[in-house]
């Protein structure tokens, strides 16, 4: 209860070195879901629409690869970014950078296939539409993935949640280096481990609230969106 | 009789080495109302699409005005039975034809507006259009066929389960689209409504063309057994 009290008083005291802490978390985990999105959310819809050569591999790698051990995707971009690895002379290994890389590589997967699973039913009923006003295939994409916008944004946050909770990938390519790469889950494990519970406590309450806040707008998300598809019919 | 505007020649539209549909040589006006009528599975969402250039011929060449109809999808209109709609309000459906053909912006607004009035739409206008009802949506794939301007619409049995009030709603706004100059080519099973609005009438039976006549002739006469069959309800 004590440790409890202390880590509160952290959190609410504005301590510099916490709060530089998720500082760098949520730099890492927002930018890791905007690459991300902007790659997976055009790829699922690409694959919702378009038959092209290799496209049920993709479909399956996307739909595989979303439960991908974080601690093998942090092993496979460390060896991408080591010394020895093919993008080794980037020099990017051990900063953030490497972690946004990981978290991206992490989400990917998450954020392609559920984009594909809202665009697809809609492309479906859309499909005679598009074909009889001759609508370019890129459009019709466009105006799909539009039309899923909602179950997207759910799919978007679900990636959000999983980079900023997960702590393999971080670690491995980051090396939780003190005020370079340290982010909320490397720190708790550290903090953990060397008994300052206090500092732990505090990152895993902010944690938990972030958690807990990303899960209520996937909820608010969701209910908004159902609402507004009943209101249409 | 005005030029001919849609014009099949040998076509023939085959699926695993079964011909389903032709071979058709025929030509159509370029006005007035052609019936497309025949039992179910005679081919005439069939011909349709193929006249639409929706699905492309096998064999044999389907053209409007000399042009392959593949590649003038965007001059026609064309009405499902079963409409899908946009996931978005009535206006916005409307909007979509214009912004696929990429008509100026400037002419949008004013040209939805008019599709709203002749759609008799304009207090549903902002409501989302999955909650129009079977008659509103119909007439609204309509209006949304005949927002860009084509020269011709193609409709598959556009008033197929719809109440006596709604399908009179629906015939009166096909007829004030072929005054207005539109080619309308219309599937039907009603022989009542054709009978009404026909010009001329196609009939098929088993995927060929058993019949091309005028409508005065066709529903005043008597015709080869096939079709009378189908007339008076055998097949």
């Amino acid at each position: 209860m004590e440790s409890l009290g202390v880590a509160i008083g952290l959190v609410v005291g504005f301590d510099a070195g916490l709060w530089a802490v998720i500082g760098l978390s949520l730099r890492v985990s927002i930018t890791a879901v905007l690459v991300a999105t902007l790659i997976g959310a055009p790829l699922g819809a690409l694959l919702a629409t378009r038959k092209f050569l290799g496209r049920q591999v993709l479909v399956v790698l996307s739909g595989a690869f979303m439960a991908l051990p974080p601690v093998v995707v942090g092993l496979a971009v460390y060896l991408l970014l080591s010394r020895a690895g093919p993008l080794g002379p980037l020099g990017l290994l051990f900063t953030p950078s490497a972690m946004i890389i990981a978290q991206t590589v992490l989400i990917l997967p998450i954020i392609t296939a559920l984009t594909l699973q809202a665009v697809a039913p809609i492309y479906r009923d859309y499909k005679g539409m598009f074909s009889a006003h001759n609508v370019a295939p890129m459009a019709a994409l466009r105006i799909a993935l539009w039309d899923a916008r909602f179950a997207v944004a759910t799919a978007i946050l679900a990636g959000f949640g999983r980079a900023i909770s997960e702590v393999g990938a971080v670690q491995i390519v980051g090396g939780n280096i003190d005020g370079v790469t340290r982010v909320m889950t490397t720190t708790i494990a550290l903090e953990t481990s060397k008994g300052n519970l206090e500092f732990a406590l505090a990152l895993g309450f902010v944690l938990i609230v972030l958690a807990l806040l990303v899960n209520l707008a996937i909820l608010g998300l969701g209910r908004f969106g159902r609402r507004f598809e009943e209101a249409r019919l | 009789m005005s030029a001919p505007c849609l014009e099949m020649t040998a076509a023939r539209y085959i699926v695993r080495n079964k011909t389903l549909l032709g071979p058709l040589d025929l030509s159509l006006a370029s006005a007035g109302i052609t019936c497309i009528l025949g039992p179910n599975g005679a081919g005439k969402s069939l011909f349709l699409a193929l006249a639409h250039g929706m699905i492309v011929p096998h064999q044999g060449h389907v053209m409007w005005n000399g042009q392959p109809a593949a590649d003038t999808r965007q001059s026609r209109g064309f009405v499902f039975q079963s409409t899908p709609v946009l996931r978005r309000s009535v206006r916005a459906n409307l909007a979509f034809p214009l912004a696929a053909r990429r008509c100026p912006a400037k002419d949008r607004a004013a040209r939805v507006e008019q599709a709203l009035h002749d759609a008799r739409l304009m207090q549903h206008a902002d409501s989302p259009a999955a909650a129009l009802s079977g008659g509103e949506r119909q007439r609204l794939a309509l209006a949304q066929a005949m927002v860009a301007r084509p020269t011709a619409v193609l409709l598959d049995e556009p008033g197929a389960s719809l109440d006596p009030a709604s399908a009179k709603l629906l015939e009166d706004m096909v007829r004030a689209v072929a005054a207005s100059g539109t080619k309308v080519i219309l599937a039907t099973h009603d022989l009542p409504a054709a009978r009404r609005l026909a010009d001329d009438v196609l009939v098929f039976i088993g995927g060929q063309l058993a019949m091309q006549a005028g409508a005065e002739g066709f529903f005043a006469g008597t015709h080869g057994p096939a079709v009378m069959d189908y007339l008076e309800g055998r097949i």
